[in-house]
């Protein structure tokens, strides 16, 4: 029982890891066999000196220290876009990845903290996007509703609030949904309730695509398809004016913003109340709710949360696309944000960022803008983007193979991974009502 | 059968079961079990193996509900209310094989334990308005205050749980239960795994709990001579079926008990 019930923070390797890992670990034992003999004793030497200096530095340094770095590194990232173009690939690629750390702090929130396996994300994403055209274009062409926005939208037909009420609305639409998808899997232990937000997420996605048979009166529809919808209005802040596509810097310093945001509330509620009563219903859910911890609404919190997060990032996207089209929502999204918490270390906000950073990087700029003529120049007739899926899996293989508790393990799990932690469920048989 | 299954359901009792009975497929675990436990007294519950001793505890907790008859804590019925909220109302556990946050601090746990009675929901914990804070020191220092009461050493106050000796994760569990403020305590087998000695200590420390903080405990045992030394009246299960109460020194000559713990003489 236990073993299943926790499958997911052990992630098991998938078949074949086994004989890469011999590969691996072979290769590493022909390359020790070549070291001369004394070099494992002069690295642990030098490690050893490494730990102490670093030790020896964070005694000395003071308290406030780390709210210093907090601060420089703030700034440098707010100062980041200014040294490269306004349509640098970089720039685009580095604000692509930064909407993706604010999913993957959100997914994190709910398969990280309250240890609910969720393979539906993407649904999120969807909800969020489909505000922006929703709240933000002319699709629903019969309405006249116009708040806060620039002068160009608010003589066009359709619904155009401000920038920011759509992510509110998005926000509240998210959490309802989250609340929604987190009923039916109440009383499910990790691996059903994988299985019902998946289905959850493929529900969207069809109902995504299929929306031009939604018929809302007047010739308006819920969804465009796959045709898309375009011509959303760009994010307005009265007295700065409307975001220009071309122009990358402002859209990064937006995306920055709702960012800063997402990991003050995450860092908060992790030192919470609210945050240790996930991590105990992660742990053994009978223990806690025995202590007071109410399931239900801890639970549900955590979904309304996480999907509130996504459904930001999802707003943002969906603006800065341009188009919003029902092919985006794909089931290999949810995975994709998923493989940032796993790489990252589930359960820990720093590995979440990490990760995500790291994934987005090598899908958005590594393997299209660096790498992906490799093959071309090798005589090799194919993009590195037709294998990007590929380039994934195998990393996704390796991580789990060399550290498996990710690259930026939360302490706990570091310690459940290595300590075997199991909670014992053999004394119940039926599941705490 | 004693006259508890016609007594009156008693106001100045703490926990009392009437009629219950729990049934898992056609298993029987419980059978038509009513007992009454008086304000401040210590039972112990007692029996073999698979008496159904732990599913009567869990049933009390509201982790399972009974497939017939009723549970009063004080004078409400709590029969269907979830475990968390009997919780709040007063009462606490421990488990027979320790069931702590092993990947938390032994504060943390403790910390846990307080959650019913803490305030704070997502947009206090989010903002941290001076209320939230005091609650968050105050509930520290009192985690603090029952680790010591407990009797752990204030250098593993910081210690993950499943670094702790199984001693020091006997003396959290209870100090997570007292966490709650609760008014009965239910210990499943809390000198499982102890030497006579440390047993010895954990006796006295239950008379602490009662004569100190008001408490009512019930406690799964096996150890006869804790049973002996600290319960002033004894419920004895039998295959889910209660054979026998009473004072300690009665229940201990019962023939039925002694048949029920050694076999039946021929």
């Amino acid at each position: 029982m236990s073993e299943v019930r926790r499958s997911h923070a052990r992630v098991p390797a998938p078949e074949g890891a086994g004989e890469l890992g011999a590969q691996l670990r072979e290769w590493s034992d022909a390359l020790r066999r070549r070291l001369p003999p004394w070099w494992s004793r002069a690295l642990a030497v030098v490690a050893a000196q490494l730990r102490e200096w670093s030790d020896a530095l964070r005694r000395r340094l003071p308290p406030w220290w780390s709210r210093a770095l907090a601060v420089v590194v703030i700034v440098v990232g707010i100062l980041l876009p200014l040294f490269f173009s306004q349509t640098s690939d970089f720039l685009n690629a580095t604000l692509i990845a930064l909407a993706y750390v604010v999913m993957a702090l959100g997914l994190n929130v709910v398969v990280g903290f309250a240890g609910l396996l969720d393979l539906g994300y993407v649904a999120f994403y969807a909800f969020g996007a489909y505000c922006v055209a929703w709240f933000g274009s002319d699709f629903f062409f019969k309405a006249h509703v116009h708040v806060l926005v620039s002068g160009v939208a608010s003589h066009e037909i359709g619904i155009h609030l401000n920038f920011v009420l759509i992510l509110v609305c998005a926000a509240l639409i998210c959490a309802v949904a989250g609340i929604l998808i987190g009923l039916p899997t109440l009383r499910l232990r990790s691996d059903y309730i994988a299985i019902v937000t998946l289905a959850f997420g493929e529900i969207i996605g069809v109902l995504a695509v299929n929306g031009t048979s939604v018929h809302l009166g007047g010739g308006m529809t819920l969804t465009a398809g796959n045709l898309g919808i375009s011509a959303l209005d760009p994010p307005y802040f009265p007295g700065l004016g409307s975001l220009n596509t071309l122009k990358l810097r402002a859209w990064y310093w937006l995306i920055l913003a709702i960012l800063l945001l997402v990991l003050f509330v995450n860092l908060r509620l992790r030192g919470s109340r609210l945050g240790r009563a996930w991590i105990a219903l992660r742990e053994d859910e009978v223990a806690a709710v025995s202590m007071g911890i109410p399931a239900v609404r801890t639970k549900l919190l955590a979904y309304a949360i996480g999907a509130t997060f996504g459904g930001m990032s999802g707003v943002f996207l969906g603006a800065y696309y341009t188009v919003i089209d029902a092919d985006y929502f794909a089931f290999s999204f949810s995975i994709f944000v998923l493989s940032m918490i796993i790489v990252g270390g589930l359960g820990s906000i720093w590995g979440a960022v990490l990760g995500a950073l790291l994934l987005s990087y090598i899908n958005y700029y590594l393997i299209p803008d660096v790498l992906n003529s490799i093959p071309r120049d090798l005589g090799l007739n194919f993009d590195l983007t037709q294998l990007s899926f590929g380039i994934f899996g195998f990393l996704l293989v390796l991580v789990m193979i060399l550290r498996p508790q990710g690259l930026f393990p939360e302490r706990r799990r570091q310690l459940e991974l290595t300590a075997a932690i199991a909670p014992q469920d053999a004394e119940l048989s039926e599941p705490p009502a | 059968m004693t006259s508890a299954s016609n007594m009156p359901l008693t106001a100045t009792a703490a926990i009392q079961t009437d009629h219950v009975t729990k049934e898992f497929g056609g298993l029987i675990a419980v059978d038509d079990v009513s007992f009454v436990v008086a304000q401040r007294s210590i039972v112990s519950l007692i029996g073999p193996n698979g008496a159904g001793k732990t599913t009567l505890f869990n049933m009390l907790t509201g982790l399972y509900k009974p497939t017939a008859g009723r549970i009063v804590f004080g004078d409400r019925d709590i029969t269907h209310t979830r475990p968390d909220r009997i919780t709040a109302m007063g009462v606490a556990r421990t488990f027979q094989n320790i069931r702590l946050f092993r990947a938390m601090s032994a504060l943390e746990n403790v910390m846990i334990g307080r959650h019913s009675r803490m305030r704070a929901g997502v947009f206090g914990s989010v903002f941290r308005p001076p209320r939230v804070r005091r609650e968050e020191r105050e509930v520290r220092a009192r985690g603090r205050e029952l680790l010591a009461y407990v009797g752990l050493r204030q250098r593993s106050f910081d210690s993950l749980a499943a670094e702790l000796s199984y001693g020091d994760q006997r003396r959290v569990e209870i100090a997570r239960a007292l966490a709650s403020d609760p008014a009965l305590l239910l210990l499943d087998e809390p000198t499982a795994g102890m030497n006579a000695q440390e047993s010895a200590a954990l006796t006295d420390f239950m008379r602490r709990l009662r004569s100190e903080r008001g408490l009512t405990i019930l406690l799964i045992e096996h150890d006869m001579k804790v049973v002996m030394d600290v319960s002033e009246r004894v419920t004895v299960l039998d295959h889910g079926v209660k054979i026998a109460e009473g004072p300690a020194a009665d229940v201990r000559s019962n023939p039925r008990v002694i048949e029920a713990y050694l076999g039946k003489q021929d």
